[in-house]
């Protein structure tokens, strides 16, 4: 397998705190990478490291040749001050009005009447769904996605999880996605970075147990598989 | 002559400043505008002294003001609207300390009347650059404003256009005090886009609406004030509130 991204010995400081310390870590292509990490931990910090967006120590390598990013932040607070149109907000990208309907369909919205909506309008099911849709213009081949709301219907009973599952399988898209969720671990990743400030543990889902997890969270965790 | 002058120059103020005003509103920036306004009245009082065109009085002050602030922003850590606000009360402090008193009221609320063919052709040079630049880079700007983020992975430099912004927010002011005095400068950025909040569906609309209330109540107001007396900066600003009270009814 291709290797997508080295991270070497990666420590983040901001004003004078250490948010990050030795980092190391690798992602290969179609691999799901969750950042596994109770809040405070650095994760959305690390998320935007990756994206080149804070100075860092360390080594962060993208091998990629062709590499193309596309992000999805957490939320975006300040596009409900803005009177924007879904099509509007997608023609921040420069954009042709095929290609929206393109990415649309390929997740299931191509209903028409979406495109007039405000996005400060939209349900926060819908909005995600916008953002990844966003984030999918331009033919990304990474995915990084700053921790979508748990297990948030996104109508026709599909999860933000089946949906980057399927986008998976079909673009082939490697992915680096935050969450608090460990559910989401078992369910979906193939690889797992814990995440506390320092790297706990990083490897498969299945060698994560308990221990790990009460050192992360601080505490008693008890996993409960969920089967749906 | 002079009142199509006036006119003229009106119209071409207060359309720049609605265009921009849709951007700041979303920025939580509307208010901006206003103590940067204050803080021009030394610059206004210097240009009614001397006899120079005031924009070009006020421009040194609504860039040393931004300046100030910044500086002492980054020096202190204070909020930035704490620090606006000593700003702007020192601007107009010194103001008074050499206004002349039968100019105070030019200087505070504006005189439109008062322009000559040269601020016609400034105001018309500064109000192109104003709609060349941010047409250009609209989509950037406000990209930055929802999310510096998102704006930097697609390449976009911010801090460029967070400058861009500033210089253009630093010319509607300076551009502004010439229409309605150096206290109400907000009003002609933040007015006519709230009104165009309340009843547009996107924001082709909401850029159109704006400056259409904009170059609406100035013309409105400039020639009210030929007939009443009244200066015409409050009147412009008395209607525009009048149209915002009307789209308040009206939103939907």
């Amino acid at each position: 397998m291709r290797r997508v991204l080295e991270v070497e010995d990666l420590s983040v400081e901001l004003e004078g705190e250490k948010i990050l310390e030795n980092l190391s870590f690798h992602v290969d292509e179609g691999e799901v990478l969750t950042i596994l990490g109770p809040n405070g931990a650095g994760k959305t910090v690390l998320l935007r490291t990756l994206l080149g967006l804070l100075p860092y120590r360390g080594k962060i390598r993208w091998k990629k040749k062709d590499l193309r990013i596309g992000y999805v932040p957490q939320r975006l607070p300040f596009i409900k001050d803005f009177p924007l149109t879904v099509e509007e907000f997608f023609h921040l990208k420069e954009i042709s009005k095929r290609e929206i309907h393109e990415v649309l369909s390929s997740l299931r919205m191509a209903n028409p009447s979406i495109l007039d909506k405000k996005v400060g309008a939209l349900s926060s099911g819908q909005f995600q769904r916008v953002l990844v849709a966003y984030a999918l213009v331009g033919s990304p081949n990474v995915l990084l996605f700053d921790e979508p709301t748990a297990g948030i219907d996104l109508g026709a009973e599909e999860t933000i999880y089946d949906l980057l599952n399927r986008l998976r399988m079909k673009r082939k898209i490697t992915i680096l996605l935050v969450t608090h969720d460990i559910a989401v671990v078992y369910q979906f990743a193939t690889h797992c970075l814990c995440l506390n400030k320092r790297m706990l543990c990083f490897g498969a889902p299945r060698e994560i147990d308990g221990t790990l997890l009460s050192e992360l969270y601080g505490g008693k965790v008890k996993i409960y598989e969920h089967r749906y | 002559m002079n009142i199509a002058t006036s006119l003229l120059t009106g119209v071409l103020i207060s359309s720049a400043s609605a265009y921009l005003g849709t951007l700041m509103l979303g920025r939580r920036m509307a208010l901006v505008a206003g103590p940067l306004g204050h803080l021009t009245l030394p610059g206004i009082a210097l240009a009614l002294m001397y006899g120079f065109d005031i924009t070009l009085g006020a421009f040194p002050f609504v860039i040393l003001g931004i300046i100030l602030i910044w500086l002492f922003e980054v020096r202190t850590k204070l909020p930035v609207e704490a620090l606006t606000a000593f700003v702007f009360a020192t601007g107009v402090a010194a103001a008074f300390l050499f206004l002349p008193v039968e100019q105070a009221e030019a200087a505070l609320v504006g005189d439109v009347t008062r322009v000559g063919t040269f601020d016609l052709v400034l105001t018309a040079a500064l109000c192109a650059i104003i709609f060349s630049v941010v047409t250009r880079n609209y989509r950037k700007l406000l990209l930055t404003s929802i999310s510096e983020d998102l704006a930097r992975v697609q390449g976009i430099n911010s801090k460029k256009h967070n400058l861009i912004y500033l210089a253009m927010v630093a010319i509607v002011v300076a551009l502004g005090v010439k229409l309605v005095g150096g206290l109400m400068t907000a009003a002609l950025v933040a007015i006519p886009a709230c009104s165009a909040r309340n009843l547009s569906r996107n924001l082709l609309q909401d850029r159109l609406l704006a400056i259409g209330f904009g170059v609406g109540s100035c013309t409105l107001g400039i020639l009210l004030s030929q007939i009443s007396g009244h200066p015409a900066g409050v009147l412009i600003i008395l209607i525009n509130a009048a149209i915002f009270v009307m789209t308040a009814v009206f939103k939907r």
